[in-house]
């Protein structure tokens, strides 16, 4: 089979088969990924090809989805499991923060826990209260996790094999109104990046924009925008929230002497604020502006009527970026 | 009615079931729960349950017109929700999930307010003392642990006011709602948890989440569980009055399991027939909530057809006022964001709104931003 162009759903749906071809230890877990094959289809036609025994139906408890996966991989298996959304993977937080996290330093590396926990996040889908949250941030805080964020489906597809391989625990944030977007994906080929490796997703030379997950499209757009302007922008596509791979970013900000990051959580304490200060303290010497950030606000995540004001969009970015290049 | 608080596990004297009428609409007594009920009660239980029917009919609609995001329809679980919300005096609390719009209808709840959260103006918004009906709950099984608390301050503050916790079969998984059951029996608090196992909880069947019948539940918590025939609206009326009665004396929580019946897609974002068979569906559709009920009526010559029709009419009218209700919804200013973050405000959001403010300003021409833009 030659590369075919995927939806992120269906890149998804390819990267768990092939997984669970590649390695009998390999489960599906989760609520509704079964016969329904997930509420968005990320599991769709693995019950039919792989059974009730390895893609399992769990009772509607996140914490116990999350305590027995580690169960599990303490016996040995390859736990994938699925949040519904975002907003329901506080109930399994405990065991996520306080076990997941931990226990592989508790038995002095004695134990490991290869699990993946594949959660649809970000908002701009129009959702009710709960199914639009970015959280990233708790997870990449916790020493312990590994946290990715692919962007589009060929990174989605690749990047949820290797964080299925890895040896570590990967909160694997999937953005779900990207879900849709098309790739031409090769199941048959070969990661391009390891997995914790960033991308430069666009040459420039003037600013980097950076960004992860369902934000590098509008960075990417904006970047578009603003070659009309005369501005050459970068932009770096993260991938890897825990670690980050800041050599890349660096290297890039001492390119262009600027850095925009755009993320859709609260500005206050998000990623940007470690990106900005890790920035700041490689590159100061390069820098021709302070690093600016472009977030969510410190509010709830809004109702869905008046989302496209919480969520950057291409001119709030593009104001930023304005704002940088007038330093 | 003498009741003795067991764990409701059958006998061969009790049927597993409670009903009192039969999906024939057949009036039959029960050995533990009677009730008594006058023709005009009954026409108006009649009304409630048309209403509700309708009312969500209309939603659904709204949600296929794009006037609505996302609707989560009550459809088969009428009388559940209507028998167990008319048990409630006005000073109880119910403490809904996402679907109990009949229960919102029966405390006096104006139905639009439910309509906010689904059309994306708000997440929910109502002033839940006015009725006494808390904010609807989207996080699986967290209300019945807020429902409990409340129970526990109505016993420090020694009135008898009681609490209805909703939840579903799938719900009964989570640990939230363990441990509602465990805090309120060692509280001995005041409150019914009321459980519409609808047999479904998305595409997940009840047996994933219990290997015995939910109300058998209760028993290892030390309090009783009841099943009922959730679409039996006498039956629901009937167990719920009893076990605000038991909470009122002081005796403690109780389980009731109303047995009935998912119609319709978990919600309009779902497609039930990706994981269950239309049979199914036949089967419950001859043991309808309202058709029991208007049989009832007919049979002992307490309603005629110009009964009927007026209720149908009101409900067209109903539907009329809810549809027009949702179109002229105004969406919300953005800058409400920035509303009631706090109860006594937050630098940061006050400097967020005033960023935000100035930002929206400048595409107004009031305010040049940037260069080049
Ligand atoms: C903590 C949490 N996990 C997952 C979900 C997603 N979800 C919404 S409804 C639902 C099924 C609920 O089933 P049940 O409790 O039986 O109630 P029903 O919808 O059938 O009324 C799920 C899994 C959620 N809302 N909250
Ligand atoms: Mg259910």
């Amino acid at each position: 089979m030659a590369a075919e162009k995927y939806s992120m759903v269906k890149a998804l749906n390819e990267a768990l088969r092939r997984s669970l071809e590649a390695d009998p230890k390999t489960l599906v877990m989760g609520e509704d990924v079964g016969r329904l094959g997930g509420v968005f289809r990320v599991t769709d036609g693995l019950h039919k090809d792989f059974g009730d025994a390895r893609i399992i139906d769990t009772p509607l408890a996140e914490s116990g989805i999350m305590g027995t996966a580690i169960g599990l991989a303490l016996r040995g298996y390859r736990p994938v499991v699925e949040i519904q959304f975002d907003g329901f993977v506080y109930p399994a937080f405990d065991q996520i923060v306080t076990q997941l996290a931990k226990m592989h330093a508790r038995a002095l590396g004695h134990v490991k826990l290869p699990i993946t926990v594949r959660i649809p996040f970000g908002g701009g889908i129009g959702a009710v209260e709960h199914h639009s949250e970015s959280h990233e941030t708790y997870f990449a805080h916790t020493a312990g996790l590994k946290v990715v964020s692919p962007s589009n489906p060929v990174d989605a597809h690749w990047m949820l094999r290797q964080a299925i391989a890895s040896d570590d625990p990967v909160i694997f944030l999937e953005p779900k109104r990207r879900y849709w977007d098309k790739g031409v994906v090769d199941p048959l080929g070969e990661a391009a990046l390891p997995l914790h490796a960033a991308r430069v997703a666009r040459a420039g030379k003037d600013l980097t924009l950076v960004a992860y997950g369902p934000m590098v499209k509008v960075c990417l757009e904006a970047a578009e925008a603003a070659a009309e302007d005369g501005h050459q922008i970068e932009v770096v596509d993260l991938r890897s929230l825990s670690p980050v791979d800041f050599d890349t970013l660096e290297a890039s900000v001492k390119r262009t002497g600027r850095a925009v990051i755009v993320h859709e959580a609260p500005v206050f304490l998000g990623m940007g604020a470690e990106l900005a200060a890790r920035i700041t303290e490689r590159c100061f010497y390069s820098l021709e502006a302070p690093v600016l950030r472009v977030g969510g606000y410190f509010a709830p995540y809004p109702p869905s009527r008046v989302e496209e004001t919480y969520l950057p969009d291409l001119d709030r970015v593009l104001d930023a970026v304005d704002r940088a290049l007038a330093f | 009615m003498t009741v003795e608080s067991t764990a409701g596990t059958a006998t061969a004297a009790v049927p597993e079931l409670v009903q009192l009428l039969t999906p024939e609409g057949e009036r039959v007594e029960h050995p533990r729960f009677s009730l008594e009920t006058t023709p005009e009660e009954l026409r108006s239980i009649y009304r409630d349950l048309v209403l509700v029917r309708r009312f969500d009919g209309e939603a659904t609609s709204l949600q296929r017109q794009g006037e609505l995001g996302l609707w989560a329809s009550l459809l088969g679980q009428e009388a559940a929700q209507v028998g167990s919300g008319r048990a409630q005096r006005p000073g109880d609390w119910a403490f809904p999930t996402y679907r109990e719009h009949g229960v919102a209808w029966c405390k006096g709840v104006d139905p639009l307010n439910l309509l906010g959260m689904f059309r994306g103006v708000n997440h929910g918004g109502w002033d839940p003392y006015e009725k006494n009906f808390q904010l609807y709950t989207i996080v699986i099984g967290s209300q019945t642990l807020h429902a409990t608390g409340y129970a526990m301050g109505i016993t420090k503050d020694g009135t008898d006011d009681a609490v209805v916790a909703y939840f579903g079969d799938g719900a009964s998984s989570q640990g939230d709602v363990n441990e509602a059951f465990t805090f309120a029996s060692v509280y001995n608090a005041p409150v019914v948890f009321f459980c519409q196992n609808n047999q479904w909880a998305i595409s997940e069947p009840t047996e994933r989440q219990t290997r015995v019948p939910l109300y058998q539940r209760a028993a290892g918590f030390g309090f009783p569980g009841v099943r009922v025939d959730g679409n039996d609206v006498l039956a629901c009326l009937a167990v719920t009055r009893w076990a605000l009665e038991r909470a009122r004396a002081g005796e403690g929580p109780t389980l009731i399991e109303a047995f009935t019946y998912r119609m319709g897609a978990h919600t309009t974002s779902d497609d039930p027939t990706r994981y269950r068979i239309a049979n199914e569906l036949e089967e419950w559709k001859l043991k309808d909530p309202i058709e029991r009920v208007k049989a009832y009526l007919v049979r002992e010559g307490w309603a005629d057809q110009e009964f009927f029709d007026a209720v149908d009419a009101e409900s067209e009218q109903l539907a009329r006022r809810v549809r027009e209700g949702v179109r002229n919804m105004p969406d919300p200013d953005p800058s409400a964001i920035f509303e009631n973050v706090y109860a006594e405000g937050h630098a940061l959001v006050d400097e967020e709104r005033e960023e935000y403010v100035a930002y929206a300003a400048s595409f107004d021409g009031s305010e040049e931003v940037g260069e080049g833009r």
